[in-house]
């Protein structure tokens, strides 16, 4: 049994964590296991951008993976970085195992506004996921009606849905035998749609 | 364009920058690559082609702005983005001097970047697009009709060629039918003034007054009926060319007022005082001797000579006829295909009968001939029966009508048929080829 493993790294808030693994099972139709892994995020740090290193963070994220690990998702709240960006809301292998995504620049908060936990947490959804098809195989897909749409600022995510399009969903590179199709509950999405 | 059908190319001697960039365009779907130094960067080039490339300014060895330099020496058309950590505003105007599509400096934003690129790819596919219609416009623009493969009709063409990267003044001087206009075009489109219309005018065809308002136009309520303002054919040719046939037919007053158009490329419209600059290049065409034109007093002197910068003489059909069987086919499969009939050839006797005869009305004859011997045809071939000649050929050969001319005209008529073999005409007239070489002497036939 293969698992999506989400690996929650020094959050001040996991509330949105137990969402985010029903909703991975949703789209991925790939258990999820919650584990934390040792991963040193001063080592990611960047004095000079006070910013973290996301590249870094994934290279932690998955220097010993798990045997039954499918993909591993890094689940942060500080703000990352690539060297040529000026921020990212996370990054992935593609066609690899690794990703990360954090939520620091998903809050209400962060622009002024104030705070929305609900907004927060789908956004976080929709950005693990998008983060997680690229794990996948998947690019970035130009329909505006799909998760996989690339969202280069914060109000870009919330117009696009929380899934997959026929497409991006007929392109999703999972071994079948690892999949299921039943056994979790997916009232909290459900509910919230 | 798909993204895959898209090739990055990163080039920065840091790994990191190199990394990030490969992963984010790699997301996108682009085909990418990167490469650490400009010798690298070359190297890359040369082995596959780009579409974009990012290039960093401080490298070790050569800097990002001489290897753009080179990359524009090799595809001027590739798209350069300059990405640096130290922006300097010399640098800045000296890459976008040097062709840089964009100048940014890290690190980006990620929505900054998207749009750079997004633009980035629409300068690209906008440059490849207009390559392609302008290659698909020369192709629509080259004249299709100039067929021959004789010594003097590839002259003609050499002539044309060379006269066509010109912008001087062209004269085409040939017999009715022989193509004059058809030599206007091909000059015309083989010049940098092709993107522009060519007007023709055929100065044989208006009386004085009407020529005069059709060339210069009119303001309105210049003469009775001229209720709009109407630009002439002089504006309409502006950056393009005129080409002014049957220029022998023009009265004085036209030749002088043409005269004076063509070297100040200025003139006024009929009734009205404002001057219109006009740029465009003269070909003129006549059948007319216009020297003898000029000892009659008819045409003047200065304008003959302001159009006869350079002169191409077409020679008639009969002077060509090796031409004839390719020109006739030629017209067959085209009007096959346009009236859809499944005509494939001439009979022998057809073909015998046209190289032969003397095409007084030369290839607006052939065209004729063809044309209305394909409505007739029934089969797969044009007979004897299907063809009409608008001027039948005669029992008297077209040199004369002494034995002497008339044995000249026969050999060079099958000396022309058979492309100057002399054994092929020897057995054709039935005489030795001794007999024949003694001939071609006598009658000064020698090629």
């Amino acid at each position: 049994m293969s698992y999506i493993y989400i690996v929650p790294i020094e959050l001040e808030d996991d509330s949105y964590l137990e969402p985010l693994e029903r909703f991975v099972f949703q789209t991925f139709h790939l258990r999820t296991k919650k584990k934390e892994f040792k991963i040193n995020l001063k080592d990611a740090f960047d004095p000079s951008r006070v910013q973290y290193n996301s590249s870094l963070i994934l290279r932690q994220l998955i220097i010993k993976p798990p045997l039954d690990a499918e993909k591993i998702l890094g689940v942060l709240d500080v703000d990352l970085f690539i060297p040529i960006l000026t921020f990212v809301f996370g990054e992935a292998q593609l066609n690899g195992i690794g990703a990360a995504v954090s939520s620091h620049r998903l809050h209400h908060r962060y622009y002024g506004l104030p705070e929305n936990s609900g907004a927060t947490t789908d956004r976080l959804l929709k950005e693990a996921v998008h983060e997680l098809g690229h794990t996948f195989g998947l690019i970035h897909c130009t329909q505006p009606k799909c998760v996989m749409n690339s969202s280069t600022y914060v109000e870009n995510i919330d117009q696009k849905p929380a899934e997959l399009c026929s497409l991006c969903q007929k392109n999703l590179k999972i071994e079948k035998n690892d999949t299921i199709s039943k056994g979790f509950p997916f009232s909290w999405w459900s509910k919230k749609r | 364009m798909k993204p895959e059908e898209i090739g990055i190319l990163i080039v920065d001697d840091e790994p990191s920058v190199r990394d990030s960039l490969y992963q984010w365009f790699k997301d996108d779907g682009y085909r990418v690559d990167t490469a650490a130094d400009a010798a690298s960067a070359l190297k890359k080039l040369q082995e596959n082609p780009w579409d974009i490339i990012l290039l960093d300014i401080k490298m070790p060895g050569m800097d990002g702005i001489e290897l753009q330099n080179r990359i524009k020496q090799i595809d001027k058309n590739i798209v350069t983005i300059i990405i640096t950590a130290y922006a300097s505003v010399d640098t800045a105007i000296q890459a976008l001097k040097d062709g840089a599509f964009d100048y940014v400096t890290k690190p980006i934003d990620p929505d900054d970047l998207s749009k750079l690129i997004r633009n980035a790819i629409d300068k690209r596919r906008l440059v490849t697009e207009n390559i392609q219609l302008r290659q698909q416009i020369e192709d629509l623009l080259l004249p299709d009709e100039v067929v021959g493969e004789s010594s003097s009709i590839k002259k003609v063409m050499e002539m044309v060629n060379t006269v066509a990267k010109t912008d001087s003044t062209v004269m085409i001087l040939g017999e009715s039918g022989t193509g004059k206009e058809l030599i206007a075009r091909a000059i015309h489109s083989r010049s940098s003034r092709r993107y522009f219309p060519i007007i023709t005018i055929n100065c044989g065809a208006y009386p004085e007054g009407l020529l005069e308002s059709e060339l210069f136009g009119h303001e309105k309520g210049a003469f009775t009926g001229a209720m709009y303002r109407r630009r002439g054919k002089l504006e309409m040719a502006d950056k393009g060319t005129l080409f002014l046939d049957e220029i022998g037919n023009i009265s004085e007053k036209m030749q002088m007022d043409l005269l004076r158009v063509i070297e100040t490329k200025s003139f006024a419209r009929l009734g009205g005082d404002k001057t219109v600059d006009v740029d465009f290049r003269v070909i003129s065409a006549t059948n007319k001797d216009l020297e003898k034109a000029i000892k009659e007093g008819s045409f003047r002197e200065d304008l003959y000579y302001r159009l006869n910068v350079f002169s191409i003489k077409i020679p008639p059909l009969r002077e060509r006829r090796s031409d004839i069987p390719l020109l006739t086919r030629y017209f067959l499969s085209k009007y096959a295909q346009s009236m859809n009939k499944s005509v494939t050839d001439f009979s022998p006797q057809v073909m015998e009968m046209f190289t032969g005869y003397d095409w007084p009305g030369n290839i607006r004859e052939v065209r004729n001939v063809v044309e209305r011997a394909m409505v007739v045809a029934q089969g797969t071939q044009i007979q004897l029966v299907d063809i009409s000649f608008p001027f039948p050929p005669s029992a008297t050969p077209s040199g004369g009508a002494s034995l002497e001319e008339v044995e000249k005209d026969q050999i060079m008529k099958i000396l022309n048929q058979t492309n100057g073999n002399i054994a092929q005409a020897a057995e054709i007239l039935k005489i030795s080829r001794l007999t024949l070489y003694n001939k071609i002497e006598k009658y000064h036939l020698k090629r």
